[in-house]
Protein backbone atom coordinates (compact mmCIF):
# COMPACT_ATOMS: atom_id res chain seq x y z
CA UNK A 1 0.00 0.00 0.00
CA UNK A 2 2.88 2.31 0.68
CA UNK A 3 4.85 1.36 -2.39
CA UNK A 4 6.11 4.21 -4.52
CA UNK A 5 6.08 3.02 -8.07
CA UNK A 6 4.12 4.88 -10.69
CA UNK A 7 5.74 7.17 -13.20
CA UNK A 8 3.57 10.05 -12.05
CA UNK A 9 5.20 9.92 -8.64
CA UNK A 10 8.61 10.28 -10.19
CA UNK A 11 7.41 13.30 -12.07
CA UNK A 12 6.01 14.76 -8.91
CA UNK A 13 9.27 14.20 -7.14
CA UNK A 14 11.21 15.88 -9.94
CA UNK A 15 9.56 19.11 -9.00
CA UNK A 16 10.56 18.79 -5.40
CA UNK A 17 14.13 17.76 -5.56
CA UNK A 18 15.13 20.96 -3.84
CA UNK A 19 12.19 21.41 -1.50
CA UNK A 20 10.97 19.42 1.47
CA UNK A 21 7.54 17.84 1.15
CA UNK A 22 5.05 18.44 3.92
CA UNK A 23 2.29 16.22 2.60
CA UNK A 24 3.03 13.08 0.64
CA UNK A 25 0.21 11.22 -1.10
CA UNK A 26 0.75 7.70 -2.40
CA UNK A 27 -1.59 5.62 -4.59
CA UNK A 28 -4.67 7.37 -3.30
CA UNK A 29 -7.96 6.12 -4.68
CA UNK A 30 -11.35 7.41 -3.59
CA UNK A 31 -14.72 5.94 -4.46
CA UNK A 32 -17.91 7.77 -3.50
CA UNK A 33 -21.16 5.83 -3.90
CA UNK A 34 -19.44 3.44 -6.28
CA UNK A 35 -17.96 6.16 -8.48
CA UNK A 36 -14.21 6.36 -8.89
CA UNK A 37 -13.62 10.01 -7.96
CA UNK A 38 -9.85 10.13 -7.41
CA UNK A 39 -7.61 7.80 -9.40
CA UNK A 40 -4.08 6.79 -8.35
CA UNK A 41 -3.07 10.10 -6.87
CA UNK A 42 0.63 10.49 -6.11
CA UNK A 43 1.72 13.87 -4.90
CA UNK A 44 4.34 15.67 -2.86
CA UNK A 45 3.13 19.00 -1.53
CA UNK A 46 6.07 21.24 -0.66
CA UNK A 47 6.61 22.87 2.71
CA UNK A 48 6.04 26.60 3.32
CA UNK A 49 4.54 27.45 -0.02
CA UNK A 50 1.17 27.93 -1.65
CA UNK A 51 -0.02 25.07 -3.83
CA UNK A 52 -3.19 25.54 -5.87
CA UNK A 53 -5.39 22.74 -7.11
CA UNK A 54 -7.10 23.75 -10.35
CA UNK A 55 -9.29 21.92 -12.80
CA UNK A 56 -12.78 21.86 -14.34
CA UNK A 57 -15.84 21.60 -12.06
CA UNK A 58 -16.52 18.12 -10.81
CA UNK A 59 -12.98 16.90 -11.49
CA UNK A 60 -12.33 15.99 -7.85
CA UNK A 61 -10.49 19.10 -6.63
CA UNK A 62 -12.49 19.49 -3.43
CA UNK A 63 -12.52 15.73 -2.79
CA UNK A 64 -8.73 15.77 -2.99
CA UNK A 65 -8.58 18.62 -0.49
CA UNK A 66 -10.98 16.90 1.89
CA UNK A 67 -8.98 13.66 1.91
CA UNK A 68 -6.13 15.68 3.42
CA UNK A 69 -7.93 16.24 6.73
CA UNK A 70 -10.18 13.19 6.58
CA UNK A 71 -13.34 15.27 6.34
CA UNK A 72 -14.50 13.02 3.54
CA UNK A 73 -15.30 10.19 5.91
CA UNK A 74 -18.39 11.95 7.19
CA UNK A 75 -19.98 11.64 3.78
CA UNK A 76 -21.76 8.33 3.52
CA UNK A 77 -20.53 5.47 1.35
CA UNK A 78 -16.92 6.50 0.82
CA UNK A 79 -14.04 4.11 0.35
CA UNK A 80 -10.50 5.39 0.47
CA UNK A 81 -7.32 3.43 -0.24
CA UNK A 82 -3.71 4.49 -0.36
CA UNK A 83 -1.86 6.69 2.05
CA UNK A 84 -1.55 10.36 2.94
CA UNK A 85 1.57 11.17 4.95
CA UNK A 86 1.79 14.40 6.90
CA UNK A 87 5.28 14.88 8.33
CA UNK A 88 5.82 11.22 7.50
CA UNK A 89 2.82 10.01 9.52
CA UNK A 90 0.08 8.18 7.65
CA UNK A 91 -3.17 9.91 8.54
CA UNK A 92 -5.16 6.92 7.28
CA UNK A 93 -3.28 4.46 9.48
CA UNK A 94 -5.69 2.54 11.75
CA UNK A 95 -4.21 4.09 14.90
CA UNK A 96 -4.14 7.66 13.56
CA UNK A 97 -6.16 9.99 15.76
CA UNK A 98 -8.46 12.10 13.65
CA UNK A 99 -8.90 15.05 16.03
CA UNK A 100 -5.14 15.37 16.40
CA UNK A 101 -4.47 15.48 12.68
CA UNK A 102 -7.35 17.84 11.95
CA UNK A 103 -5.92 20.23 14.50
CA UNK A 104 -2.84 20.42 12.32
CA UNK A 105 -4.88 21.71 9.39
CA UNK A 106 -6.94 24.86 9.32
CA UNK A 107 -9.81 24.69 6.86
CA UNK A 108 -11.17 27.75 5.11
CA UNK A 109 -14.39 26.85 3.34
CA UNK A 110 -16.15 28.36 0.32
CA UNK A 111 -18.43 30.56 2.31
CA UNK A 112 -17.63 31.77 5.81
CA UNK A 113 -19.42 29.69 8.44
CA UNK A 114 -19.01 31.51 11.75
CA UNK A 115 -19.91 29.32 14.72
CA UNK A 116 -23.18 30.30 16.46
CA UNK A 117 -21.43 32.27 19.20
CA UNK A 118 -19.67 35.56 19.82
CA UNK A 119 -16.64 36.84 17.89
CA UNK A 120 -14.43 36.10 20.89
CA UNK A 121 -15.76 32.57 21.33
CA UNK A 122 -15.36 31.81 17.64
CA UNK A 123 -11.60 32.16 18.05
CA UNK A 124 -11.45 30.73 21.58
CA UNK A 125 -13.52 27.65 20.68
CA UNK A 126 -10.61 25.66 19.20
CA UNK A 127 -8.06 26.41 21.94
CA UNK A 128 -10.73 25.68 24.60
CA UNK A 129 -11.45 22.26 23.12
CA UNK A 130 -7.77 21.48 23.20
CA UNK A 131 -7.63 22.24 26.88
CA UNK A 132 -6.69 25.90 27.29
CA UNK A 133 -8.85 27.15 30.16
CA UNK A 134 -6.85 30.17 31.34
CA UNK A 135 -8.85 33.31 30.53
CA UNK A 136 -5.84 35.54 30.05
CA UNK A 137 -4.21 33.06 27.73
CA UNK A 138 -7.41 32.83 25.68
CA UNK A 139 -7.63 36.62 25.45
CA UNK A 140 -4.07 36.68 24.21
CA UNK A 141 -4.77 34.08 21.54
CA UNK A 142 -7.89 35.91 20.38
CA UNK A 143 -6.07 39.22 20.09
CA UNK A 144 -3.04 37.72 18.34
CA UNK A 145 -5.09 35.86 15.78
CA UNK A 146 -7.44 38.77 15.10
CA UNK A 147 -4.39 40.96 14.56
CA UNK A 148 -2.94 38.29 12.29
CA UNK A 149 -5.87 38.61 9.92
CA UNK A 150 -6.18 42.37 10.31
CA UNK A 151 -9.53 42.21 12.07
CA UNK A 152 -8.53 43.41 15.56
CA UNK A 153 -9.00 47.13 15.00
CA UNK A 154 -12.40 46.52 13.38
CA UNK A 155 -13.87 44.32 16.12
CA UNK A 156 -11.96 44.99 19.35
CA UNK A 157 -14.87 46.95 20.84
CA UNK A 158 -17.49 44.30 20.11
CA UNK A 159 -15.87 40.97 20.83
CA UNK A 160 -19.06 39.86 22.59
CA UNK A 161 -21.25 40.55 19.58
CA UNK A 162 -22.53 37.70 17.45
CA UNK A 163 -20.12 36.75 14.68
CA UNK A 164 -22.95 36.68 12.15
CA UNK A 165 -23.23 40.48 12.34
CA UNK A 166 -19.88 40.94 10.63
CA UNK A 167 -19.71 41.56 6.89
CA UNK A 168 -19.04 38.49 4.80
CA UNK A 169 -15.44 39.51 4.16
CA UNK A 170 -14.85 40.05 7.87
CA UNK A 171 -16.48 36.70 8.57
CA UNK A 172 -14.07 34.93 6.24
CA UNK A 173 -11.11 36.56 7.96
CA UNK A 174 -12.61 35.55 11.30
CA UNK A 175 -12.83 31.97 10.06
CA UNK A 176 -9.18 32.12 9.03
CA UNK A 177 -8.22 33.45 12.47
CA UNK A 178 -10.32 30.70 14.06
CA UNK A 179 -8.36 28.10 12.13
CA UNK A 180 -5.02 29.69 13.03
CA UNK A 181 -5.90 29.74 16.73
CA UNK A 182 -5.36 25.97 17.08
CA UNK A 183 -1.82 26.45 15.71
CA UNK A 184 -2.05 24.33 12.60
CA UNK A 185 0.84 23.61 10.23
CA UNK A 186 -1.24 23.52 7.11
CA UNK A 187 -4.02 25.74 5.79
CA UNK A 188 -6.54 24.21 3.42
CA UNK A 189 -8.67 26.59 1.38
CA UNK A 190 -11.69 25.41 -0.60
CA UNK A 191 -12.46 28.20 -3.09
CA UNK A 192 -12.24 30.44 -0.07
CA UNK A 193 -12.83 33.69 -1.90
CA UNK A 194 -15.66 32.62 -4.19
CA UNK A 195 -18.32 34.33 -2.04
CA UNK A 196 -16.33 37.51 -1.46
CA UNK A 197 -16.20 40.90 -3.13
CA UNK A 198 -12.98 41.89 -4.96
CA UNK A 199 -11.55 43.90 -2.06
CA UNK A 200 -12.14 41.17 0.52
CA UNK A 201 -10.74 38.66 -1.99
CA UNK A 202 -7.57 40.68 -2.25
CA UNK A 203 -7.29 40.92 1.53
CA UNK A 204 -7.57 37.14 1.90
CA UNK A 205 -5.11 36.52 -0.94
CA UNK A 206 -2.55 38.86 0.62
CA UNK A 207 -3.07 37.20 3.99
CA UNK A 208 -2.45 33.77 2.53
CA UNK A 209 0.73 34.96 0.79
CA UNK A 210 1.97 36.51 4.03
CA UNK A 211 1.20 33.30 5.94
CA UNK A 212 3.18 30.96 3.72
CA UNK A 213 6.41 31.59 5.58
CA UNK A 214 4.90 29.86 8.58
CA UNK A 215 2.40 27.47 6.99
CA UNK A 216 1.99 25.09 4.11
CA UNK A 217 -1.01 26.26 2.15
CA UNK A 218 -3.16 24.19 -0.21
CA UNK A 219 -5.93 25.96 -2.09
CA UNK A 220 -8.66 24.77 -4.38
CA UNK A 221 -9.57 27.48 -6.84
CA UNK A 222 -11.41 27.77 -10.11
CA UNK A 223 -10.00 31.22 -10.79
CA UNK A 224 -6.83 30.90 -12.84
CA UNK A 225 -5.78 34.48 -12.19
CA UNK A 226 -5.98 33.79 -8.47
CA UNK A 227 -3.87 30.66 -8.86
CA UNK A 228 -1.31 32.75 -10.75
CA UNK A 229 -1.36 35.52 -8.13
CA UNK A 230 -0.98 33.46 -5.00
CA UNK A 231 0.54 30.09 -5.74
CA UNK A 232 4.06 28.77 -6.06
CA UNK A 233 2.90 25.41 -7.39
CA UNK A 234 -0.11 24.28 -9.35
CA UNK A 235 -1.79 20.90 -9.51
CA UNK A 236 -4.05 20.39 -12.51
CA UNK A 237 -6.70 17.75 -11.86
CA UNK A 238 -8.77 16.33 -14.69
CA UNK A 239 -11.33 13.53 -14.36
CA UNK A 240 -9.98 12.46 -11.00
CA UNK A 241 -6.38 12.25 -12.15
CA UNK A 242 -3.44 14.57 -11.71
CA UNK A 243 -2.49 15.57 -15.21
CA UNK A 244 0.11 18.09 -14.31
CA UNK A 245 1.98 19.32 -11.26
CA UNK A 246 4.71 21.92 -11.26
CA UNK A 247 5.82 25.46 -10.62
CA UNK A 248 3.06 27.98 -11.32
CA UNK A 249 4.70 29.54 -14.35
CA UNK A 250 5.55 26.14 -15.83
CA UNK A 251 1.99 24.84 -15.63
CA UNK A 252 0.36 28.05 -16.78
CA UNK A 253 2.83 29.14 -19.45
CA UNK A 254 4.42 25.91 -20.59
CA UNK A 255 1.87 23.14 -19.96
CA UNK A 256 3.04 19.67 -20.96
CA UNK A 257 -0.41 18.28 -21.67
CA UNK A 258 -2.77 19.34 -24.41
CA UNK A 259 -5.74 19.27 -22.00
CA UNK A 260 -3.93 21.52 -19.52
CA UNK A 261 -3.15 23.93 -22.36
CA UNK A 262 -6.81 24.01 -23.39
CA UNK A 263 -7.94 24.56 -19.79
CA UNK A 264 -5.46 27.34 -19.20
CA UNK A 265 -6.56 29.06 -22.40
CA UNK A 266 -10.18 28.81 -21.31
CA UNK A 267 -11.40 26.19 -23.78
CA UNK A 268 -12.54 23.81 -21.02
CA UNK A 269 -14.22 24.97 -17.89
CA UNK B 1 -59.40 38.70 -22.27
CA UNK B 2 -57.11 40.65 -20.01
CA UNK B 3 -59.94 41.92 -17.85
CA UNK B 4 -61.07 38.35 -17.16
CA UNK B 5 -57.55 37.37 -16.10
CA UNK B 6 -57.28 40.37 -13.81
CA UNK B 7 -60.75 39.67 -12.41
CA UNK B 8 -59.76 36.08 -11.60
CA UNK B 9 -56.69 37.36 -9.85
CA UNK B 10 -58.81 39.71 -7.77
CA UNK B 11 -61.36 37.02 -6.89
CA UNK B 12 -58.69 34.61 -5.69
CA UNK B 13 -57.05 37.29 -3.61
CA UNK B 14 -60.24 38.46 -1.97
CA UNK B 15 -61.70 35.04 -1.38
CA UNK B 16 -58.53 33.74 0.25
CA UNK B 17 -58.46 36.81 2.49
CA UNK B 18 -62.08 36.10 3.41
CA UNK B 19 -61.28 32.48 4.24
CA UNK B 20 -58.39 33.56 6.42
CA UNK B 21 -60.69 35.96 8.24
CA UNK B 22 -63.33 33.24 8.69
CA UNK B 23 -60.94 30.72 10.20
CA UNK B 24 -59.51 33.34 12.52
CA UNK B 25 -62.96 34.45 13.60
CA UNK B 26 -63.80 30.87 14.62
CA UNK B 27 -61.11 31.14 17.28
CA UNK B 28 -62.40 34.51 18.40
CA UNK B 29 -65.98 33.27 18.59
CA UNK B 30 -64.84 30.21 20.50
CA UNK B 31 -63.22 32.45 23.09
CA UNK B 32 -66.24 34.75 23.25
CA UNK B 33 -68.60 31.78 23.56
CA UNK B 34 -66.63 30.38 26.45
CA UNK B 35 -66.62 33.75 28.23
CA UNK B 36 -70.36 34.08 27.70
CA UNK B 37 -71.09 30.58 29.00
CA UNK B 38 -68.84 30.93 32.04
CA UNK B 39 -70.25 34.34 32.90
CA UNK B 40 -72.77 33.09 35.51
CA UNK B 41 -69.92 31.54 37.52
CA UNK B 42 -67.76 34.64 37.14
CA UNK B 43 -70.66 36.74 38.44
CA UNK B 44 -71.10 34.69 41.59
CA UNK B 45 -67.42 34.23 42.45
CA UNK B 46 -64.40 36.42 41.99
CA UNK B 47 -61.85 35.32 39.39
CA UNK B 48 -59.10 35.35 42.01
CA UNK B 49 -61.07 33.03 44.29
CA UNK B 50 -61.83 30.62 41.45
CA UNK B 51 -58.17 30.35 40.56
CA UNK B 52 -56.84 29.98 44.11
CA UNK B 53 -59.57 27.96 45.84
CA UNK B 54 -58.44 24.37 46.51
CA UNK B 55 -61.80 22.71 47.07
CA UNK B 56 -63.84 21.33 44.21
CA UNK B 57 -67.26 20.28 45.37
CA UNK B 58 -69.95 21.40 42.95
CA UNK B 59 -72.73 19.86 45.07
CA UNK B 60 -71.87 22.17 47.91
CA UNK B 61 -71.15 25.05 45.62
CA UNK B 62 -67.35 25.03 45.89
CA UNK B 63 -65.62 25.65 42.61
CA UNK B 64 -61.86 25.69 43.18
CA UNK B 65 -59.86 25.30 39.99
CA UNK B 66 -56.42 25.23 41.53
CA UNK B 67 -56.26 21.38 41.67
CA UNK B 68 -56.96 21.18 37.94
CA UNK B 69 -54.46 23.87 37.02
CA UNK B 70 -51.89 22.13 39.21
CA UNK B 71 -52.79 18.75 37.69
CA UNK B 72 -52.41 20.06 34.15
CA UNK B 73 -49.07 21.68 34.89
CA UNK B 74 -47.75 18.67 36.83
CA UNK B 75 -48.63 16.13 34.16
CA UNK B 76 -47.22 18.32 31.38
CA UNK B 77 -44.02 19.03 33.29
CA UNK B 78 -43.38 15.34 33.98
CA UNK B 79 -44.02 14.56 30.30
CA UNK B 80 -41.54 17.24 29.21
CA UNK B 81 -38.82 16.17 31.62
CA UNK B 82 -39.04 12.70 30.12
CA UNK B 83 -39.58 13.66 26.49
CA UNK B 84 -37.27 16.61 25.80
CA UNK B 85 -33.88 14.98 26.49
CA UNK B 86 -34.93 11.68 24.93
CA UNK B 87 -36.23 13.34 21.79
CA UNK B 88 -33.16 15.54 21.38
CA UNK B 89 -30.82 12.58 21.72
CA UNK B 90 -32.94 10.44 19.38
CA UNK B 91 -32.97 13.17 16.76
CA UNK B 92 -29.22 13.72 17.15
CA UNK B 93 -28.60 10.02 16.71
CA UNK B 94 -30.81 9.85 13.63
CA UNK B 95 -29.22 12.85 11.91
CA UNK B 96 -25.60 12.60 13.01
CA UNK B 97 -24.78 8.97 13.65
CA UNK B 98 -27.33 6.67 12.00
CA UNK B 99 -26.79 5.44 8.45
CA UNK B 100 -28.96 6.83 5.70
CA UNK B 101 -30.83 3.52 5.43
CA UNK B 102 -31.65 3.37 9.12
CA UNK B 103 -32.75 7.01 9.16
CA UNK B 104 -35.00 6.56 6.15
CA UNK B 105 -36.68 3.50 7.63
CA UNK B 106 -37.12 4.87 11.17
CA UNK B 107 -38.61 8.28 10.31
CA UNK B 108 -41.76 6.93 8.58
CA UNK B 109 -42.22 4.57 11.53
CA UNK B 110 -42.15 7.53 13.90
CA UNK B 111 -44.82 9.22 11.81
CA UNK B 112 -47.01 6.12 12.20
CA UNK B 113 -46.65 6.51 15.97
CA UNK B 114 -48.02 10.04 15.62
CA UNK B 115 -51.07 8.71 13.81
CA UNK B 116 -52.06 6.15 16.47
CA UNK B 117 -55.32 7.17 18.19
CA UNK B 118 -54.83 8.44 21.77
CA UNK B 119 -57.11 5.78 23.23
CA UNK B 120 -54.52 3.15 22.27
CA UNK B 121 -51.92 4.99 24.30
CA UNK B 122 -54.41 5.11 27.14
CA UNK B 123 -54.95 1.35 26.99
CA UNK B 124 -51.19 0.80 26.94
CA UNK B 125 -50.94 3.07 29.97
CA UNK B 126 -53.59 1.16 31.94
CA UNK B 127 -52.25 -2.27 31.02
CA UNK B 128 -48.56 -1.56 31.31
CA UNK B 129 -47.51 1.79 32.82
CA UNK B 130 -49.93 1.87 35.76
CA UNK B 131 -49.06 -1.66 37.04
CA UNK B 132 -45.36 -0.98 36.45
CA UNK B 133 -45.51 2.12 38.66
CA UNK B 134 -47.53 0.31 41.33
CA UNK B 135 -45.41 -2.85 41.43
CA UNK B 136 -41.91 -1.69 40.63
CA UNK B 137 -41.26 2.05 40.55
CA UNK B 138 -43.16 3.29 43.62
CA UNK B 139 -41.71 0.58 45.95
CA UNK B 140 -38.20 1.79 45.10
CA UNK B 141 -39.12 5.11 46.69
CA UNK B 142 -41.08 3.43 49.48
CA UNK B 143 -44.37 4.84 48.30
CA UNK B 144 -47.68 3.04 48.09
CA UNK B 145 -49.84 4.03 45.15
CA UNK B 146 -52.57 2.64 42.94
CA UNK B 147 -50.37 3.44 39.97
CA UNK B 148 -52.96 5.84 38.58
CA UNK B 149 -50.87 8.93 39.03
CA UNK B 150 -49.26 12.06 37.66
CA UNK B 151 -46.24 9.93 36.76
CA UNK B 152 -48.34 7.48 34.75
CA UNK B 153 -50.02 10.31 32.88
CA UNK B 154 -46.65 11.99 32.31
CA UNK B 155 -45.11 8.83 30.87
CA UNK B 156 -48.04 8.17 28.56
CA UNK B 157 -48.08 11.79 27.47
CA UNK B 158 -44.31 11.80 26.90
CA UNK B 159 -44.59 8.79 24.62
CA UNK B 160 -47.42 10.52 22.77
CA UNK B 161 -45.38 13.65 22.09
CA UNK B 162 -42.25 11.73 21.03
CA UNK B 163 -43.19 11.50 17.35
CA UNK B 164 -43.97 15.18 16.83
CA UNK B 165 -40.89 16.33 18.76
CA UNK B 166 -38.53 13.89 17.11
CA UNK B 167 -39.66 14.62 13.58
CA UNK B 168 -39.51 18.40 14.07
CA UNK B 169 -36.09 18.29 15.74
CA UNK B 170 -34.78 15.98 13.00
CA UNK B 171 -35.94 18.50 10.41
CA UNK B 172 -34.31 21.35 12.33
CA UNK B 173 -31.02 19.45 12.62
CA UNK B 174 -31.06 18.62 8.92
CA UNK B 175 -31.12 22.33 8.05
CA UNK B 176 -27.76 22.90 9.76
CA UNK B 177 -25.17 23.21 7.01
CA UNK B 178 -22.54 20.46 6.77
CA UNK B 179 -19.90 23.16 6.37
CA UNK B 180 -20.65 24.45 9.86
CA UNK B 181 -20.07 20.99 11.29
CA UNK B 182 -16.95 20.68 9.14
CA UNK B 183 -15.71 24.00 10.55
CA UNK B 184 -15.88 22.62 14.07
CA UNK B 185 -14.51 19.18 13.17
CA UNK B 186 -11.60 20.67 11.27
CA UNK B 187 -10.54 22.52 14.42
CA UNK B 188 -10.02 19.11 15.95
CA UNK B 189 -13.32 18.92 17.83
CA UNK B 190 -14.83 15.49 18.32
CA UNK B 191 -18.27 14.72 16.97
CA UNK B 192 -19.83 15.00 20.42
CA UNK B 193 -18.16 18.38 21.06
CA UNK B 194 -19.48 19.54 17.72
CA UNK B 195 -22.98 18.35 18.58
CA UNK B 196 -22.87 19.92 22.03
CA UNK B 197 -21.40 23.32 21.22
CA UNK B 198 -22.35 23.91 17.60
CA UNK B 199 -25.26 21.81 16.41
CA UNK B 200 -27.44 22.08 19.52
CA UNK B 201 -26.62 25.78 19.92
CA UNK B 202 -27.61 26.46 16.34
CA UNK B 203 -30.73 24.32 16.66
CA UNK B 204 -31.84 25.85 19.96
CA UNK B 205 -34.66 28.02 18.54
CA UNK B 206 -35.95 25.06 16.54
CA UNK B 207 -35.81 22.77 19.54
CA UNK B 208 -37.75 25.30 21.60
CA UNK B 209 -40.33 25.63 18.83
CA UNK B 210 -40.71 21.84 18.75
CA UNK B 211 -41.12 21.80 22.53
CA UNK B 212 -43.78 24.50 22.37
CA UNK B 213 -45.78 22.51 19.82
CA UNK B 214 -45.42 19.39 21.93
CA UNK B 215 -46.50 21.21 25.09
CA UNK B 216 -49.55 22.64 23.37
CA UNK B 217 -50.47 19.12 22.38
CA UNK B 218 -49.77 17.86 25.90
CA UNK B 219 -51.94 20.51 27.56
CA UNK B 220 -54.93 19.46 25.53
CA UNK B 221 -54.47 15.70 25.45
CA UNK B 222 -57.54 14.18 27.03
CA UNK B 223 -58.49 10.55 26.67
CA UNK B 224 -55.15 8.85 27.22
CA UNK B 225 -54.41 11.05 30.20
CA UNK B 226 -57.76 10.67 31.92
CA UNK B 227 -57.46 6.88 31.64
CA UNK B 228 -54.32 6.79 33.79
CA UNK B 229 -54.15 9.98 35.86
CA UNK B 230 -56.45 8.94 38.69
CA UNK B 231 -58.93 11.82 38.40
CA UNK B 232 -58.94 13.01 41.99
CA UNK B 233 -59.49 16.76 42.35
CA UNK B 234 -56.67 17.42 44.81
CA UNK B 235 -53.42 19.23 44.33
CA UNK B 236 -50.83 16.50 43.72
CA UNK B 237 -47.92 16.69 46.17
CA UNK B 238 -45.80 13.98 44.57
CA UNK B 239 -45.61 12.38 41.15
CA UNK B 240 -47.15 9.24 42.67
CA UNK B 241 -50.31 11.13 43.65
CA UNK B 242 -53.32 11.12 41.40
CA UNK B 243 -53.90 14.25 39.38
CA UNK B 244 -56.80 15.75 37.50
CA UNK B 245 -55.92 17.86 34.45
CA UNK B 246 -58.45 20.29 32.96
CA UNK B 247 -59.25 18.36 29.74
CA UNK B 248 -60.04 15.27 31.82
CA UNK B 249 -62.37 17.35 34.00
CA UNK B 250 -64.33 18.50 30.99
CA UNK B 251 -64.46 15.11 29.30
CA UNK B 252 -65.45 13.25 32.47
CA UNK B 253 -68.25 15.56 33.50
CA UNK B 254 -69.69 17.19 30.43
CA UNK B 255 -73.27 16.20 29.88
CA UNK B 256 -73.68 14.88 33.41
CA UNK B 257 -75.15 16.57 36.44
CA UNK B 258 -76.11 19.61 34.46
CA UNK B 259 -78.96 20.16 36.92
CA UNK B 260 -76.61 21.56 39.52
CA UNK B 261 -76.63 25.32 39.23
CA UNK B 262 -73.42 26.82 37.90
CA UNK B 263 -71.98 23.39 37.07
CA UNK B 264 -72.16 23.83 33.33
CA UNK B 265 -70.82 27.29 33.73
CA UNK B 266 -67.91 25.95 35.79
CA UNK B 267 -66.99 23.42 33.11
CA UNK B 268 -67.10 26.19 30.51
CA UNK B 269 -64.86 28.26 32.70
CA UNK B 270 -62.36 25.39 32.89
CA UNK B 271 -62.38 25.24 29.07
CA UNK B 272 -61.77 28.98 29.00
CA UNK B 273 -58.91 28.47 31.42
CA UNK B 274 -57.29 25.88 29.15
CA UNK B 275 -57.78 28.21 26.21
CA UNK B 276 -56.08 31.03 28.11
CA UNK B 277 -53.19 28.87 29.35
CA UNK B 278 -52.38 27.68 25.83
CA UNK B 279 -52.61 31.21 24.42
CA UNK B 280 -50.44 32.66 27.13
CA UNK B 281 -47.93 29.89 26.78
CA UNK B 282 -47.58 30.28 23.02
CA UNK B 283 -47.27 34.02 23.44
CA UNK B 284 -44.40 33.67 25.92
CA UNK B 285 -42.72 31.07 23.72
CA UNK B 286 -42.93 33.44 20.75
CA UNK B 287 -41.16 36.16 22.71
CA UNK B 288 -38.38 33.79 23.81
CA UNK B 289 -37.94 32.55 20.25
CA UNK B 290 -37.70 36.05 18.84
CA UNK B 291 -35.03 36.91 21.38
CA UNK B 292 -33.02 33.78 20.57
CA UNK B 293 -33.28 34.31 16.84
CA UNK B 294 -32.11 37.89 17.18
CA UNK B 295 -29.18 36.90 19.31
CA UNK B 296 -27.19 34.89 16.79
CA UNK B 297 -28.89 35.43 13.48
CA UNK B 298 -29.22 39.17 13.49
Amino acid sequence: MHAVSSSKTEKAQDVNTQVQSHIVIRDLNVHIEGKHILKNINLDIPNHSVTSIIGPSGCGKTTLLKTLNRLLEDVSDVSISGSVLVNGEDIYAPDAEVTHLRKKMGLLSQKPFPLPMSIFDNIAYGPKIHGIKNKKKLQEIVETQLRNVGLWEEVKDRLDASATRLSIGQQQRLCLARGLAVEPEIILGDESTSALDPISTQTIENLLISLKDAYTIVLVTHILRQARRVSDYIIFVYNGEILEFGKTEDVLLRPKHEITRQYVKGFIS
Amino acid sequence: MNTIRLLKDKIVRNSSALLLFLSLSVVVFMGLGLVYKSWPLLESESLFRLLTEKIWSPMKGYFGFLPFIAGTLAVTTVALIIAVPLCILTAVYLTEYASKGLRNSILPLINVLAALPPVLYGVWGVLFVVPMIKEYIAPIFGVETSGYSVLAAGIVLAVMIFPIMISIIVEVLQTIPDELKAASLSLGATKWETIQHIILAKAKPGIIAATVLAISRAFGETIAVLMVCGNIPKIPTSIFDAGYPIPALIANNFGEMMSIPLYESALMFSALLLFAIIFLFNFIARIILNRLENKYNG
